[in-house]
C-alpha cells in the first residue's frame, strides 16, 4: 500500500516518540538540577557516560535492564561530582559543565573502547501498532518501555515539586539560597541531591541511546543532546510535563531528515539535522530577553546574579 | 601537579606504569626534534582557539565557540581560494586570511550579539553555533562545493599546492605557529596597553560602573567576540591552507575545545596562552605513542584533559582561601 506524504507524518510522529526519549530523560534530569539553582552543562558528558556503562552491563550481564539501572548510578556519580565541585566558593557552575563534559566523555571513550564491535542484549519494545496492517504505523508505533516510564517520571516529578515538603525544599533553594539559609535549609546538600537526581536521570537517558535507538555505542552518540537540555527547559518553563512536550517536538524535528528522505527528499541531509541545534537557538532567542524574566525561572539562575 | 597524581593514578588503575608513560608522553612531545615539530604544529591552532575563549573571558564572557569559528574560518578561506583560481600564491593567501578571520568573527559576534541584545546565554548558544557551522560544512562540502574526485571523503577542490603556505626553512613546521604566537601578543598588547583593553576589563570587572563612566559595553562585547573568532578563523585558515589544502570534516578536530582548555590554564591570559598551547599541544602529540607503546587508548589524553581542567577549577577556590588567610595574617 502507497501511503507516500502521510508515511512522512507517521514518521515524525513515531520518530518523535523514538528519538524523542533520551531528550526527555536529559531535560527532566536538567530540570530538577535547574529548579535547585544550578545549571549542569556536564550532561553531555553524563548521557555518554550513560549510554557507555548501559552497554557495556548490559553486554555482560545479559540483563538490558540491569545496564539501565547502572548507567542511571553512572550519571548520578558524576552528577554527584559536578555538583560538590560548584558547592566550594568561587567556582563556576557552567565551566565546572564544560569540564565534566570532556572529563566524561573522555572516560567513556576511554573504558568504552572495547564494546565498539560486539552487541549487548537490547532493551525490549511494547508493540502498541499490532492492530494496524500499516507496516510503517507498526513500526512508528513500537514504543520502548522506557518512554512511558519517562512519562511516569515527568508526572510524578511535577507532583512532587509542587506538593511534597522535599519539592518545596528544592524549589526554596532554587529561588533564593540566602532565604533557605535563613530557614536553616543545608543549600549545597540539597543541591548535590537535586544535581545527583538530575544526573541518575541523565544517566537513563544514556542507556537509551546505547541500548533502544540508535542501539549501538559508538563515540558519536550524543551530539549535543545534553546541552540542548538547558534550551529544552527553558521551553518548557521549568516545568517536568513541559519537558514531556518540548522532548516530543525535538524528536520530531529530528526525526523530519530521515522521514523526508523516504519520500525521496534527499537534498539538505546535513541541515536538517541541524535542525534541532537551530530551533534551541531560535527558542533561545525568542524566550530570552534582557528586560524581563520568564514565569518559573528559579530566580537563582537569572542573568544579573 | 595534582592532576598528574590523579591522572598517575588513573594510568596505573588501567594497567599501566604511570612513570613508564609520563617518559612515553615526554619522549613523543619533547623528545627529539622531530617531536618538538609535532607538539609544535599541534601547538599553532591551540594559541588561536584558545584566544576565542580568553578574550572574550575579560569581559566575563564564557564562550566555547572556538569549533565553530575554527569551521567557519576554515570554510570560508578554501571556498575564497577556490574563487580566484588564477590570482597569484601571495594575493590567494592574503585573501585567504582575512576572508577566513571575518568567516570566524562574524560567527562568534552572533553569539556576542544575542548575548548583549537578547540576554541569550552566550556559553549555550556558541555550544549550539559549533554544531550549527559544522552543519554547514558538511552541506555546503557534500552539496555545492564538492569535489566530484573526493569520493568518500566529501571535500571542496584542492586549493592548488602553489597556494599552501610552506614550512620555516630548516624545519617541517608551517608559518601557522608563527601566527599564533604574533596573534598571542598582539592580543596582549591590545588588552594590557591600549584604551581599548582597559575599557573591556574595566566592563568585565564591574558592567555598571563601566555604564556609568560611559563605555559602550555592547560594543565592546560585539568587537571582541569579533576579534576573538576572527583568532579562531585564522586557525581554521591555517589548517586549511598549511595541512589540508581543502575544506572537509577534518577541520572539526576538537582544536575548538581544546583551546577553552588551555584558555583557562592560562587564566585568559594571552602571553601565558603560547606556553600552555605548547604543553597541551605536547599531551595531544604524545597520544598516538602512547597508544603504540601501552596499549591504551587514545582517549587517554581527553580524560587527562577533563582532569586537568577539573583541579583547575578546584584550584580557583583555593586561591580564594589563601588571600583570605593573608588578609587576616595582615
Amino acid at each position: 500500500m502507497e501511503i507516500g506524504w502521510w508515511g512522512v507524518l507517521i514518521a515524525v510522529l513515531g520518530g518523535a516518540i523514538r528519538i524523542g526519549t533520551p531528550f526527555l530523560f536529559v531535560s527532566l534530569g536538567e530540570c530538577l538540577t535547574e529548579k535547585s539553582g544550578r545549571i549542569n552543562l556536564g550532561l553531555e558528558g553524563t548521557l555518554v557516560m550513560g549510554a557507555m556503562t548501559g552497554y557495556a552491563v548490559s553486554l555482560h550481564s545479559g540483563s538490558p535492564w540491569l545496564g539501565v539501572l547502572c548507567a542511571g548510578l553512572a550519571g548520578m556519580v558524576l552528577g554527584a561530582l559536578h555538583s560538590w565541585l560548584c558547592s566550594f566558593k568561587r567556582v563556576n557552575d557552567i565551566a565546572v559543565g564544560i569540564a565534566m563534559m570532556l572529563f566524561g566523555t573522555g572516560l567513556a571513550f576511554f573504558l568504552g573502547k572495547p564494546y565498539i564491535q560486539p552487541s549487548a542484549p537490547r532493551l525490549p519494545s511494547i508493540d502498541l501498532g499490532a492492530w494496524s496492517d500499516i507496516p510503517q504505523l507498526k513500526a512508528a508505533l513500537q514504543i520502548n518501555a522506557l518512554f512511558l516510564m519517562g512519562i511516569v517520571v515527568a508526572i510524578a516529578l511535577a507532583w512532587m515539586l509542587k506538593n511534597t515538603a522535599w519539592g518545596l525544599k528544592v524549589r526554596v533553594v532554587g529561588e533564593s539560597a540566602d532565604a533557605a539559609r535563613a530557614l536553616g535549609l543545608p543549600v549545597d546538600r540539597i543541591r548535590i541531591l537535586s544535581t545527583a537526581q538530575g544526573g541518575f536521570l541523565a544517566g537513563i537517558g544514556g542507556s537509551y541511546l546505547s541500548l533502544y535507538y540508535p542501539f549501538n555505542w559508538s563515540e558519536g552518540l550524543s551530539s549535543g543532546q545534553g546541552l540542548m537540555a538547558v534550551a529544552l527547559v527553558i521551553f518548557a518553563r521549568w516545568h517536568p510535563v513541559g519537558c514531556l512536550w518540548v522532548s516530543l517536538l525535538w524528536g520530531g524535528a529530528a526525526a523530519l531528515g530521515p522521514s523526508l528522505q523516504s519520500v525521496g527528499i534527499t537534498g539538505g541531509y546535513y541541515i536538517f539535522n541541524a535542525i534541532p541545534y537551530i530551533m534551541t537557538l531560535a527558542v533561545m532567542i525568542i524566550t530570552c530577553s534582557p528586560k524581563r524574566t520568564l514565569v518559573g525561572v528559579p530566580h537563582e539562575l537569572t542573568v544579573t546574579r | 601537579m595534582v592532576s598528574m597524581v590523579l591522572f598517575g593514578i588513573f594510568v596505573a588503575s588501567a594497567g599501566a606504569d604511570p612513570f613508564e608513560v609520563y617518559q612515553t608522553m615526554y619522549r613523543a612531545a619533547f623528545g627529539t626534534s622531530f617531536s618538538w615539530q609535532n607538539t609544535l604544529i599541534r601547538a599553532a591552532p591551540l594559541m588561536l582557539t584558545a584566544l576565542c575563549t580568553a578574550l572574550p573571558g575579560y569581559l566575563g564572557l564564557i564562550i566555547i565557540g572556538g569549533e565553530g569559528a575554527v569551521v567557519m574560518g576554515g570554510l570560508f578561506a578554501a571556498i575564497a581560494a577556490l574563487t580566484m583560481p588564477t590570482a597569484p600564491p601571495m594575493v590567494v593567501l592574503t585573501t585567504m586570511a582575512l576572508v577566513g578571520m571575518v568567516g570566524g568573527g562574524l560567527w562568534l559576534t552572533i553569539g556576542g550579539a544575542l548575548r548583549h541584545y537578547r540576554a541569550v546565554n552566550e556559553t549555550i548558544s556558541s555550544l549550539l553555533l559549533n554544531y550549527i557551522a559544522i552543519a554547514v560544512l558538511n552541506h555546503l562540502v557534500t552539496s555545492t562545493f564538492r569535489d566530484p574526485e573526493s569520493l568518500n571523503h566529501p571535500s571542496t577542490h584542492h586549493i592548488g599546492e602553489a597556494n599552501m603556505i610552506g614550512a620555516i626553512p630548516g624545519t617541517d613546521l608551517h608559518w601557522g605557529l608563527v601566527f599564533g604566537v604574533v596573534a598571542c601578543i598582539i592580543a596582549w598588547f591590545l588588552m594590557h596597553h591600549t584604551v581599548f583593553g582597559f575599557a573591556s576589563q574595566v566592563a568585565g570587572g564591574n558592567v555598571r560602573a563601566a555604564q556609568i563612566a560611559g563605555l559602550p559595553v555592547g560594543r565592546l562585547i560585539l568587537i571582541i567576540c569579533f576579534v576573538a573568532g576572527a583568532a579562531g578563523g585564522l586557525a581554521g585558515m591555517v589548517e586549511v591552507a598549511a595541512i589540508h589544502g581543502r575544506a572537509n570534516d577534518t577541520l572539526n578536530a576538537n582544536y575548538g575545545y581544546a583551546g577553552i582548555l588551555v584558555a583557562f590554564v592560562a587564566r585568559n591570559n594571552p602571553l601565558a596562552i603560547i606556553p600552555v598551547a605548547i604543553l597541551l599541544g605536547g599531551i595531544r602529540a604524545s597520544s598516538g605513542l602512547l597508544q603504540r607503546a601501552h596499549e591504551l587508548p587514545d582517549a587517554t589524553v581527553l580524560v587527562m584533559q577533563g582532569i586537568i581542567f577539573l583541579v583547575i577549577l578546584f584550584s580557583e577556590t583555593l586561591y580564594g582561601r589563601f588571600s583570605k588567610l593573608q588578609k587576616q595574617g595582615a
